[in-house]
């Protein structure tokens, strides 16, 4: 088994930490890893800002880093939503339709590809987590059972369920700049859920919501420990 | 008798902004009084939704309306042309107008032609969106709400913050000090006494007004017949007593037959309020006719473009998909947190934030600012009970409408694109913002940034060390 690991634009500016528990989960579970070196962005960031036109170069480049047959494995549900749901569209009538098409037929989030083929990295963890259901894994991807499933395949990880972990935690990409006042009070809302919650800490399959939340919970004195799912199952 | 109650303050129908969105944003958001009312109606509908979604196979029946509302956009003309053949067979006068200053100017001829001087309103978003109010009074008509909630709102001079809850931004003692205001009376302060309040002054309007104007939820092609979904009873009033009914329907709200229309009305509140059925469905066909013992002497449809048929064809044609339940704007965050007030348009919410700059066009103000107004999460199009793809429209919108305000933000994407298109470029960004990270790193977190990051740091800190402790 062999696939491509897609590291994602915030993990390598914020923390790269997250790709390589990536690596570690997939290598754990028997799976052989390629991080192409040509990535740099899936180019959501532009699409979903309204800027298609400069997207499309920098998506274009993801298209040429991950050819080949193999399954693009992405810690994070947005980046994987943007792939497969986006690049339809942001090639639509142009001459890399096909190959984004293709391309999005094979990536998938990392929960995902661990869940589908039964895979167990056997992390060691134990404790207890609480999982924030990121929008665009829940309902673009439409994925609320693997990361469960991936959380209740780790011996001794009790998973506790919040109040509307299906509520978006206002990140929202540009959002999160553009009206950071309504962002900051959905943040609010996700912090006091997931603490209430009473688990060691949030986990999620999307940097970027755990960095609103992280950043918003500690401006308001919320006490909360955030990690990335792969980091868990990277333990 | 005594004399009909009039309007309050006189509305300026949705004026241009004078703050830019996020200003009022965040006065929505300082409203501790608002949010405690947004935050109870939302609960409400979420209670229902989860109970229908139990009760009934809501997925399957989502799909159904799909494909009906799908097909009939499809066959816009040829519906159009069946419903008004219909409808002028049935003894019903069909207008056909192109946009919002046609469709006014129709209702305030015909009220001149018939010496009306008081108008009994049911609820419409379409005369909301045409500001049909604001028109009759300066033909110089009365013109009175008669929906419990757009009359609150009349009286407030306010807009509806929601598609069928209009009031719903309000609460009970707000409700209670604008009754007295108008009508001088103390009133206890019981959800009851208020209603029935309402309802003493209201059939004074019912009883004396010359000409009833409602809206259309739906119109039946085959049959001619209109629709008209509420819950109060206001609408089968203003329908059936006044001499004159006028009907004004956005042109895209026409069903073929009634296999179709019964499906539509079935899934129509469920969506809107979690609720198996609506209290009054009037189904209206023609005017009152020989031998019949109620029902208005003339009726009048108006069927709206107002940039409606622009839309077919377009990658925004989903958007008159829409049965105007209103579930998206209960399911989204963003208007769960400011409501509707503060998108300064009719149509508040996902769908507003989508039919604004559509029918306004792309350069407005509003049109600009309301397409991100959204996290993109997606909630409104899960909550659509004809699953409109409302967060793919907002993308595609974003990418339409003129933004002069933001000429920061399109260097800012161009220089993006330039640069991540490279890996070598990308590397450098990769360890500028490493670095930078450290500099502005205290103890694994950084309270400030500069330049464009201090607007992320405006409600956040930024964990320099990941994972954060």
């Amino acid at each position: 088994m062999r696939v491509l690991l897609m590291r994602t634009c915030l993990a390598d500016m914020v923390a790269p930490s997250v790709a390589r528990a990536a690596r570690t989960a997939l290598e754990r579970a028997g799976v052989e890893v390629v991080v192409p070196r040509g990535q740099t962005c899936c180019g959501q960031p532009g699409w979903s800002s309204g800027h298609p036109d400069q997207a499309r170069p920098v998506a274009r480049r993801a298209l040429r880093a991950f050819r080949g047959g193999d399954p693009v494995v992405v810690p994070s549900g947005s980046c994987a939503a943007m792939v497969r749901h986006g690049y339809p569209e942001l090639f639509a009538g142009r001459p890399e339709e096909a190959e984004a098409r293709e391309m999005a037929e094979r990536t998938v989030e990392l929960s995902q590809y661990l869940a589908r083929d039964g895979l167990r990295p056997r992390p060691a963890g134990s404790g207890s987590v609480t999982y924030h259901d990121s929008c665009h894994m829940l309902r673009i991807l439409g994925e609320r059972e693997s990361p469960r499933s991936v959380i209740a395949g780790v011996d001794g990880m009790e998973l506790r369920e919040m109040q509307q972990t299906e509520v978006c935690c206002g990140f929202g990409g540009t959002f999160s700049v553009s009206f950071p006042e309504v962002s900051g009070r959905l943040g609010d809302e996700k912090a006091r859920n997931a603490a209430a919650a009473g688990a060691d800490e949030l986990v999620a399959c999307d940097l970027s919501c755990l960095l609103h939340i992280a950043g918003r919970a500690r401006r308001t004195g919320i006490p909360l420990r955030v990690r990335h799912l792969a980091e868990v199952l990277a333990e | 008798m005594s004399e009909p109650p009039k309007a309050g303050a006189r509305p300026v129908a949705y004026p241009d902004a004078v703050e830019p969105l996020r200003e009022r944003t965040r006065e929505a958001l300082a409203d501790g009084e608002l949010a405690g009312n947004l935050a109870t109606a939302a609960a409400t509908w979420g209670a229902g939704r989860a109970r229908i979604g139990h009760e009934h196979p809501f997925a399957q029946m989502r799909e159904r309306t799909r494909e009906i509302r799908r097909g009939n956009i499809g066959r816009l003309p040829e519906l159009l042309e069946r419903l008004e053949a219909q409808v002028t067979e049935a003894g019903g006068v069909v207008a056909r107008v192109a946009d919002s200053d046609a469709a006014c100017r129709y209702v305030t001829d015909l009220a001149a032609a018939r010496g009306a001087s008081l108008v009994a309103k049911s609820k419409s978003m379409a005369t909301e969106e045409i500001k049909l109010n604001e028109a009759v009074e300066e033909a110089g008509l009365r013109v009175v709400e008669t929906d419990l909630g757009e009359w609150i709102l009349q009286l407030a001079g306010q807009h509806p913050s929601h598609i069928i809850a209009p009031a719903v931004h309000l609460n009970k003692s707000q409700v209670r000090d604008l009754f007295m205001a108008e009508s001088g009376d103390d009133l206890p302060g019981d959800r009851e006494a208020l209603v029935a309040h309402a309802r003493r002054r209201l059939r004074e309007v019912f009883a004396s007004a010359d000409i009833g104007i409602s809206g259309v939820n739906l119109a039946v092609a085959d049959t001619g017949t209109l629709c008209v979904v509420e819950n109060e009873g206001n609408g089968r009033l203003v329908t059936a007593l006044p001499r004159v009914h006028v009907a004004v329907m956005g042109m895209e709200r026409v069903v073929a037959d009634w296999e179709e229309a019964a499906h539509v009305l079935q899934i129509l509140p469920m969506a809107a309020i979690g609720d198996d059925a609506a209290t009054y469905v009037n189904l209206i066909t023609g005017p009152r006719a020989p031998g019949e013992a109620d029902g208005p002497e003339e009726l009048h449809l108006v069927i709206l473009d107002g940039g409606r048929a622009a839309l077919r064809g377009t990658e925004f044609e989903e958007a008159l998909d829409c049965i105007r339940c209103g579930a998206c704007l209960y399911a989204c965050p963003m208007w769960r947190s400011v409501g509707g007030q503060a998108y300064g348009s009719p149509y508040s919410g996902p769908i507003g934030a989508v039919l604004t700059p559509l029918l306004e066009g792309m350069r407005g103000e509003r049109s600009s600012e309301l397409p991100f107004l959204s996290s993109l999460c997606g909630a409104c199009h899960e909550a659509c009970p004809a699953g409109i793809p409302l967060h793919d429209l907002l993308v595609r919108l974003r990418a339409r409408v003129s933004t002069p305000g933001t000429r920061r933000d399109r260097i800012l994407f161009r220089l993006w694109s330039r640069a991540w298109r490279h890996p070598v470029l990308y590397g450098a960004t990769r360890w500028g913002a490493r670095l930078g990270l450290r500099l502005v790193g205290r103890g694994g977190w950084a309270r400030r940034l500069p330049g464009p990051g201090a607007a992320w740091t405006d409600q956040r800190d930024l964990p320099t060390r990941w994972p954060p402790r």
